[in-house]
């Protein structure tokens, strides 16, 4: 049983998805998710302490068939990491769930989106353990098309959201095509698909164009995947209309999982020696990740509306995990993995508070939450709470993922990408500050209907502010998983 | 020309890549999006098959006969999950296309950015 847990991770919440389609009455399908995600996120946990005890990678080979005539799922310090991060919040969310989703979604296509969002957490999940690279397409696909059936069924209540998951069905569709079409090519060039495999035979074809126009349609299309800017504007319409469950679940998963495939192919397979790969392919991410980090603060500060506002937030905290990786050191893949784990606990937390205010009020602009600070003070200083850990302010996660990221580019005598760094974080302090505003220098204006909070609607939220708030007092031991997980890739010291 | 003849399949397979992603970007209405992607996946299919095939190869079958080329059958069996998908893909576009239609009357891109910027002016007051 216990060796058998890499596959176990990914085949609980799969086989769940059609059983939850087929239950009948919307507590069993969400009893179901609850207790799969559960499970998930428990295997997780154990795989990643299973991980750092056996200070491997644990290999496991499907059907006994060694790599790379098998697929074998590779659980190494980089993927027991990023593991627990995609179960845990989708446990959280899915306990958060039950209450946004009677409020939001038609009460007979309950089972069938409790059967979506099993197979999204399923897909994501194979994306993380699978040691092929065309699983992960596969896997890729699978969470993708369930992503956009869920953000789809928002047009109950919003019927943007179906213009808005269309175009994600678009680019997201582009972007796994480009993907594909890549690995073709590295295919022809090698043979194998195994990423083990695929990257030592590459030596052997270093420096042939195929091998460039390879590695460049990869990352496009990860690029794609991940909302990197320029390539974000998918990603504001369906996290916005998107239910507010499912906003809370993609918002701190479905990015960093690309993020996270994105790492294990640039340097997992093509490898920070590649020709080209440090100088050219990590200015460009470096460029684009800081532009990023602005548009992404500058357009969050324009908007009113919450869930918009922290989706473009998202493109500027996904700029910051691509300086880390544009910096292409053992300090920045650890400032992106700090990041990509803190920044799903914020996200998570803010998109669950969020989702609370949406569910009652109908949406959550900044018109909703004046003077809500006092009405619904839990919830509004989980928000709090959120935005000052996206600002960076110290005592929060978002402290010590600022400080490692700035720590990375001094070490290469970045000054000026430091300083803009730190510039643009220092701008969120504007978008939170409207958020302080509202909510507690206004009062609330006459009109305006009650909000209530009870603890079904804000623990789920706080479990993560909990998190955020203790990672960011206690950061040593995830720096250490972070620095094991960068150690995969690159070797370096601490 | 030696290129192009002993690789046409290539170019072929590019010429189709280009229309498809042409389409799918420059085309403001849904259904003619969806054709463009469907062009741009089939290319990609395409690709995969074609690197399979070896000059007079035959089917990868052990039999007594002599026979020493055979087609690589790998690249075909993962395009026949990369078909499923694109698909079940197609299947999802065309399914909120139709729901699209049935709640905004139209399905072209800047009809439905008018009528959602009209929209929202209007949530913004309220």
């Amino acid at each position: 049983m216990m060796q058998h847990l890499p596959i176990l991770q990914i085949i609980v919440p799969l086989l769940g998805a059609p059983l939850a389609a087929l239950l009948r009455g919307r507590d069993l399908a969400w009893g179901l998710a609850l207790l799969l995600t559960g499970v998930a996120f428990l295997i997780s946990v154990v795989l990643f302490g299973q991980q750092k005890i056996a200070g491997e990678a644990l290999i496991y080979e499907l059907g006994g068939w060694p790599a790379p005539i098998g697929i074998v799922y590779v659980i190494d310090a980089a993927s027991a990491l990023v593991l627990p991060v995609v179960s845990g919040i989708a446990f959280v969310a899915t306990i958060a769930a039950r209450r946004l989703v009677e409020a939001e979604i038609d009460a007979r296509d309950h089972a069938l989106f409790y059967a979506a969002w099993l197979l999204t957490i399923a897909g994501m999940l194979g994306q993380v353990t699978t040691g092929d690279a065309f699983n992960i397409f596969v896997f890729l696909e699978i969470s993708s098309l369930s992503a956009y059936a869920l953000v789809a069924m928002g047009a109950g209540r919003d019927r943007r959201a179906l213009p808005a998951a269309f175009n994600y069905l678009i680019l997201g569709t582009v972007g796994a095509t480009f993907y594909v079409i890549g690995l073709g090519l590295l295919y022809m060039l090698t043979g194998t698909l195994n990423l083990m495999d695929l990257s030592e035979r590459l030596a052997d074809v270093e420096s042939t164009r195929a091998v460039f126009t390879a590695l460049a349609f990869i990352a496009l299309g990860l690029f794609l995947k991940m909302a990197l800017f320029p390539l974000h504007f998918w990603l504001v319409p369906a996290y916005a209309h998107a239910p507010s469950a499912v906003s809370a679940l993609m918002a701190a998963t479905a990015t960093k999982v690309s993020v996270y495939v994105l790492i294990r192919l640039i340097f997992g397979v093509f490898g920070i020696e590649f020709p080209g790969l440090a100088d050219a392919v990590g200015l460009l991410i470096l460029t684009l990740g800081i532009a990023g980090a602005f548009v992404g603060t500058l357009a969050a500060i324009l908007e009113t509306d919450l869930k918009k506002l922290f989706a473009q937030s998202s493109i500027a905290q996904l700029g910051y995990m691509a300086i880390g990786i544009g910096a292409m050191s053992a300090t920045g893949l650890a400032a992106a993995f700090i990041h990509l784990f803190n920044h799903a606990l914020m996200k998570g937390a803010l998109f669950l508070a969020i989702g609370a205010i949406a569910a009652q009020a109908g949406r959550a602009s900044m018109h909703t939450i004046e003077g809500a600070g006092r009405q619904i003070p839990i919830t509004m200083t989980a928000i709090l709470v959120g935005g000052l850990a996206l600002i960076g302010v110290p005592l929060t996660a978002g402290f010590i993922s600022k400080l490692y990221l700035i720590r990375a580019l001094l070490e290469q005598d970045f000054w000026m990408l430091a300083g803009l760094t730190f510039i643009s974080s220092a701008l969120a302090l504007a978008y939170v500050w409207k958020i302080i505003e509202a909510a507690w220098l206004k009062e609330r204006p006459e009109d305006a209907p009650v909000l209530t909070e009870s603890p079904v609607q804000y623990v789920p939220a706080w479990l993560m502010v909990v998190a955020t708030i203790g990672f960011g007092i206690f950061s040593a031991p995830l720096v250490e998983a972070a620095y094991a997980a960068a150690n995969v890739f690159i070797g370096g010291t601490r | 020309m030696s290129m192009l003849a002993g690789q046409w399949n290539y170019f072929l397979v590019i010429a189709l890549m280009m229309i498809g992603f042409y389409t799918v970007i420059a085309r403001g209405n849904m259904v003619k999006k969806m054709v463009g992607l469907t062009i741009f996946q089939t290319s990609v299919f395409m690709l995969y098959i074609s690197m399979g095939k070896i000059a007079n190869g035959t089917a990868p079958i052990l039999t007594d006969a002599a026979q020493k080329a055979y087609a690589n059958p790998l690249p075909h069996v993962l395009i026949l999950t990369a078909i499923v998908v694109g698909v079940a893909t197609t299947a999802v576009g065309y399914a909120l296309i139709i729901r699209v239609y049935e709640s905004y009357g139209t399905i072209e891109d800047d009809e439905l950015i008018k009528i959602i910027e009209a929209e929202e002016d209007e949530g913004a007051d309220a």
